[in-house]
């Protein structure tokens, strides 16, 4: 059995906005009855561009009916701009989580409200580009990127349960590797591009104390060892050992398998420990 | 709340007799059947003992009886010693709606470069005896055929399957975890050379099974270790749970009666009255050739999930083949198997029924079904006004 949230059982059990609208500003339709989930949403947005209304029909599971009531509760009363920018996230926060296999019902959702709202402005829904990735599902290419991008995924067991997308005969699921292979690939790039900022060296300095404090003293003072902050010089930082450490014949394993790559892990990866000469 | 318990094919209430069979050996008696003081040496007779209450229900001899630790176990050794012993024969024959402790074996040996055939079944989940001969090849060590499927309760000719498998010198095996204790069988009469049974599906405990092995079948143990089984299953007896399903297999000989008239009528009743009350449903499987006890009805344009989160606020227990229960993300493969319509596969629902269910059991669920299915039709998209279109049958419009 699921294990489902109170929110996300309260919201199956009482469904909110359920019902069309008769003359609606907007309409999506998602999922198919193929694929065992389907959702159509309504909206009526007024003209200060705001939604005022949103219902919606479901047919699926516990957690598609609470995550399609999560979302016309989202969306009521948010600017259409505002709404754009909700993503499945928000549907799965709103309803205090939803179990990872049941991911794809909080990304039908924002397909759903995607479809409505380009639908109000009488365009294309962007999902529905890209190529079929995914036959059993008719999953995309474009739409396996953003998921994986926007939730940071990073294997294809997860981007089944975000998508589906390989949860039929798996033999897409190649493809859906390379597709993560390229994102995550696409982000490192980003990441050199714009290198993040230096830490000054009082930033630094205070870092490393605060790593020594919280992190390496207590683990050292198990040993009855000790540890102090010399100096710190771009990435050279002097330290010397107290206690048991300072006559250990194992203190450099201490230092270089422990301090530094703790400090590594913690302040910077470019660190280097210097012990102060004793 | 007291529960409505109506999914029987799934796991069974353990009879209160076993469970004060099987005190016992879980306090005082815990001696090992293999050691030589009689406090452990004792324990072997009454494993004896269970062994020819095992063997008296499915007419077999005591040396024919296997335990087991489950009947995934059972089937997975019958399957395995078929090959083992027949080094020159790399094909099996099996059905497309087998067990996932059958199917998944299969399809394992199938990767590992066995020759698999599985056949399928006609729209009521029956097999097509003409297919079956024509399957069967020079080649073929093993046919493994299920005797009721445990999601329709269809029952498969198991007997006539048998006999192919003798003419053609074929081994046969049969998953029979479903139909024991609910339908009598008789080794003698029927020509089966390997049979699987499960405990907790007939009144006993899990953890328990057994594999019925014909005299003179050639045989290979799975599991290898110690003399436990005369060598043909290694591990120390699970002495309270084989007492148990000994003791289970007689009350099931007791209850026989029980199971082939009260409890059918409790299940036709139920079935006639939901589809009377609810529109747009339909009935999986074959109408009568099937289990007694079960009932698998779809109903359209709703989801099984959605159906069982009900059925269980109103106490009900229950089991669906829609995608979002069966753990994969398609409906049942033995719908699939059957080509139940998309509109309706994923609104199956099992009712599974006992010795131990009342017409009080029945009445609930024909009480609160009804509005279930009312309740969740009238969040859903789809009707009989409003069909889907063609392309939202469709998975390409998926997204």
């Amino acid at each position: 059995m699921w294990d489902y949230s109170e929110k996300l059982k309260e919201h199956f059990f009482h469904p909110r906005n359920v019902g069309e609208i008769a003359n609606p500003s907007g309409v999506g339709e998602v999922g198919s009855l193929a694929c065992g989930d389907a959702l159509t949403l309504y909206i009526k947005v007024n003209d200060k561009g705001v939604i005022e209304e949103a219902r919606f029909k479901t047919f699926g599971c516990g957690s598609a009916i609470a995550s399609a009531s999560a979302l016309t509760e989202i969306i009521k009363g948010k600017t259409v701009e505002e709404a754009e920018k909700l993503t499945n996230q928000d549907i799965a926060d709103y309803l205090g989580g939803i179990p990872p296999e049941k991911m794809h019902c909080s990304v039908m959702g924002r397909e759903a409200l995607e479809s409505a709202l380009a639908n109000f402005r009488g365009v294309k829904a962007p999902v529905q580009e890209g190529t079929i990735v995914c036959k059993c599902f008719g999953v995309t290419d474009v739409e396996i990127r953003r998921v994986v991008r926007e939730n940071h995924l990073t294997s294809v067991e997860e981007v089944t349960n975000y998508t589906k997308a390989g949860g039929g005969c798996g033999q897409c699921k190649p493809a859906i590797e390379k597709l993560i292979a390229g994102v995550i690939a696409e982000e490192a790039d980003a990441r050199k591009a714009a290198p993040q900022k230096r830490l000054t060296n009082i930033q630094k300095m205070k870092l490393v104390e605060e790593a020594l404090e919280r992190e390496i003293r207590p683990a050292l003072l198990m040993d009855g060892g000790g540890i102090e902050l010399v100096d710190v010089e771009g990435n050279r930082v002097t330290v010397a050992l107290r206690g048991t450490c300072a006559h250990c014949p194992g203190s450099d394993a201490t230092l270089g398998n422990y301090v530094e790559k703790k400090l590594r892990e913690l302040v910077d990866p470019d660190i280097v420990l210097v012990e102060a000469p004793k | 709340m007291s529960v409505v318990y109506l999914d029987n094919n799934a796991t069974s209430a353990v009879a209160p007799e076993v469970l004060e069979a099987m005190l016992p050996f879980l306090t005082g008696r815990y001696g090992n059947p293999s050691s030589m003081h009689s406090f452990g040496g004792d324990v072997a007779r009454d494993i004896r003992r269970a062994r020819e209450q095992v063997a008296a229900l499915l007419g077999a001899d005591p040396d024919e009886v296997i335990f087991t630790s489950c009947g995934t176990e059972s089937d997975s050794t019958a399957i395995h010693s078929a090959l083992e012993c027949n080094p020159s024969k790399r094909h099996i024959v099996t059905s497309r709606v087998e067990h996932p402790a059958v199917r998944s074996v299969c399809k394992w040996l199938a990767s590992k470069g066995f020759g698999l055939t599985e056949l399928s079944v006609n729209p009521q989940g029956m097999l097509d005896m003409a297919e079956m001969e024509q399957a069967i090849r020079p080649d073929t060590a093993v046919v493994s055929v299920m005797y009721a499927n445990n999601e329709t309760g269809v029952i498969f000719p198991v007997a006539r399957i048998a006999e192919l498998c003798r003419e053609r010198g074929v081994l046969f095996h049969t998953d029979a975890v479903q139909a024991v204790g609910k339908l009598p069988i008789d080794m003698k009469r029927n020509a089966f050379d390997m049979l699987s049974l499960s405990g907790h599906k007939l009144h006993a405990p899990k953890g328990v099974g057994a594999l019925i092995v014909r005299k003179g079948t050639k045989f290979t143990p799975f599991l290898q270790g110690g003399h436990q089984e005369r060598g043909r299953r290694a591990g120390t007896e699970n002495v309270a749970s084989i007492v148990g399903l000994g003791l289970a297999c007689e009350l099931a000989q007791r209850w026989i009666e029980d199971e082939k008239t009260r409890v059918p009528r409790l299940r036709d009743r139920l079935e006639k009255e939901l589809m009377a009350r609810i529109p747009d449903c339909r009935l999986n499987g074959h109408p009568t050739e099937r289990l007694p006890n079960t009932t698998n009805i779809s109903f359209e344009f709703v989801e099984g999930e959605a159906i069982l989160l009900l059925l269980n606020e109103a106490g009900v227990c229950a089991s669906s083949g829609s995608a979002c229960t069966s753990g994969s993300l398609e409906p049942s493969h033995v719908l699939r198997a059957m080509g139940v319509p998309f509109t309706f596969a994923h609104g199956s629902i099992r009712l599974s029924l006992s010795r131990y269910n009342s017409d009080a059991d029945v009445d609930c669920v024909i009480e609160k079904l009804p509005g279930i299915i009312q309740r969740l039709r009238a969040i859903s998209p789809f009707s009989r006004d409003r069909m889907p279109s063609p392309a939202m049958l469709s998975p390409e419009h998926s997204h």
